[in-house]
């Protein structure tokens, strides 16, 4: 575990003082938009905008461009201006077929080897947003190695059920889950869609909880008030990261005495259990959380 | 030589924008710049020489150029200009 994606901050392509201040809200990725959030007339501003940004200023997080579809008229003008840029990853909205992907992906290796960037140094990920998208989901997710993510975009995809949203998100239950399903697959990241929750904490706080049971690495979010909450969802309690060590510690002791079966904290200690101890250490450590935190 | 024949606009006057316009002028009567902006004492200087530098490297020679500025970065008034610059290029559609 070398990245976390916990958050991953929309940020609208046209608005200059928006992009200078996304680095700040301690989002783990930030997503300049030039889709949905920017007008047909300013799309080529929001692109010329965006790359200078990329290019001009350092984020201290990872900076993701959302281009517009390949089938829309702006698609390819959208990578030809980003890529020059060089943005750690391109999100591609919408996305219903794993040969988009192969498409995208193999501009990405052109463009890398034109400007001099390190193969592979781009990476993608894909939202999921219609039926057939979600059909393809596991294709998608594995069509080229440079995907590291795989998203859910839940209202087109709501939309496209012809349902409506509802509080407790059951119209979305199947698709997150496979969703989830496809990111495990294909060994990389499966992130939430947004939430529209902005001045209900608990409600928020409900559903990142909840998406984080599903199996979720992180979320969209469009709001800094997100970033803080859905980190404090997704950051080990000092009991957990103990617990882990206690498991990891009697693992250890049970390999030297040559003993099988063993128990912490009066539990059975097997694979998937050594394996989510050992997932949440490297969590720990990803997020800071040192011995002493634990200990507390 | 890029040749400016319209007038382009990209930019908003919201705070950290910078609006600027362009528009032809005739040929060798050279770069003409209106600059507008709350910090015009501090960095008026730097952004004349950021759109000066912009329309040199794209090409341009002549060229009339209103700019209101709301707190730019250089990189947004690069980026601005840039939208500006295509837009005053681009080919007129036919109808």
């Amino acid at each position: 575990m070398n990245r976390l994606r916990r958050t991953m901050m929309y940020v609208p392509g046209n608005n200059p003082g928006k992009l200078q201040s996304a680095g700040i809200y301690g989002a783990d990725s930030i997503i300049f938009d030039l889709e949905d959030a920017v007008a047909v007339t300013e799309k080529d501003a929001a692109r010329d905008l965006v790359a200078s940004a990329v290019r001009d200023i350092r984020y201290p997080c990872e900076v993701a461009v959302r281009i517009n579809h390949i089938s829309t008229p702006f698609g390819h003008d959208d990578l030809r201006c980003i890529l020059e840029a060089k943005p750690d990853m391109i999100r591609l909205p919408k996305a219903e077929y794993p040969e988009e992907i192969k498409v995208i992906a193999d501009l990405i290796g052109r463009a890398e080897a034109k400007y001099g960037y390190p193969a592979g140094s781009i990476k993608m990920m894909a939202s999921i947003e219609s039926a057939q998208g979600l059909v393809n989901a596991c294709a998608i997710a594995k069509a080229d190695p440079r995907m590291a993510a795989i998203a859910l975009g839940g209202e087109d995809f709501i939309a496209d059920l012809n349902t409506t949203r509802s509080a407790d998100g059951a119209e979305l239950a199947y698709a997150r889950s496979q969703i989830v399903v496809a990111a495990r697959v294909a060994k990389i990241h499966a992130i939430d869609s947004v939430s529209t929750i902005l001045n209900d904490d608990e409600a928020f706080l409900r559903e990142a909880r909840m998406i984080k049971q599903l199996g979720f690495d992180g979320k969209s979010c469009v709001h800094p008030r997100q970033v803080e909450l859905m980190h404090k969802v997704y950051t080990p309690t000092a009991k957990e990261v103990a617990q882990a060590r206690r498991i990891l510690d009697g693992i250890k002791l049970a390999l030297e005495r040559k003993s099988g079966v063993i128990a912490v904290d009066g539990k059975m200690v097997d694979g998937p259990i050594i394996t989510r101890a050992e997932r949440i250490i490297a969590y720990a450590a990803v997020v800071g959380m040192n011995k002493e935190d634990a200990d507390e | 030589m890029a040749v400016i024949r319209r007038v382009a606009q990209a930019g908003t006057v919201e705070s950290s924008d910078i609006m600027i316009t362009l528009s032809p002028v005739e040929a060798g009567s050279g770069i003409e710049i209106e600059l507008e902006s709350p910090v015009l004492r501090q960095f008026g200087r730097q952004i004349r020489k950021v759109l000066e530098t912009a329309l040199q490297e794209a090409g341009v020679a002549a060229a009339k150029v209103y700019a209101n500025d709301k707190g730019a970065l250089d990189c947004t008034i690069r980026a601005r200009l840039k939208t500006a610059l295509n837009r005053a290029l681009e080919e007129e559609v036919k109808a």
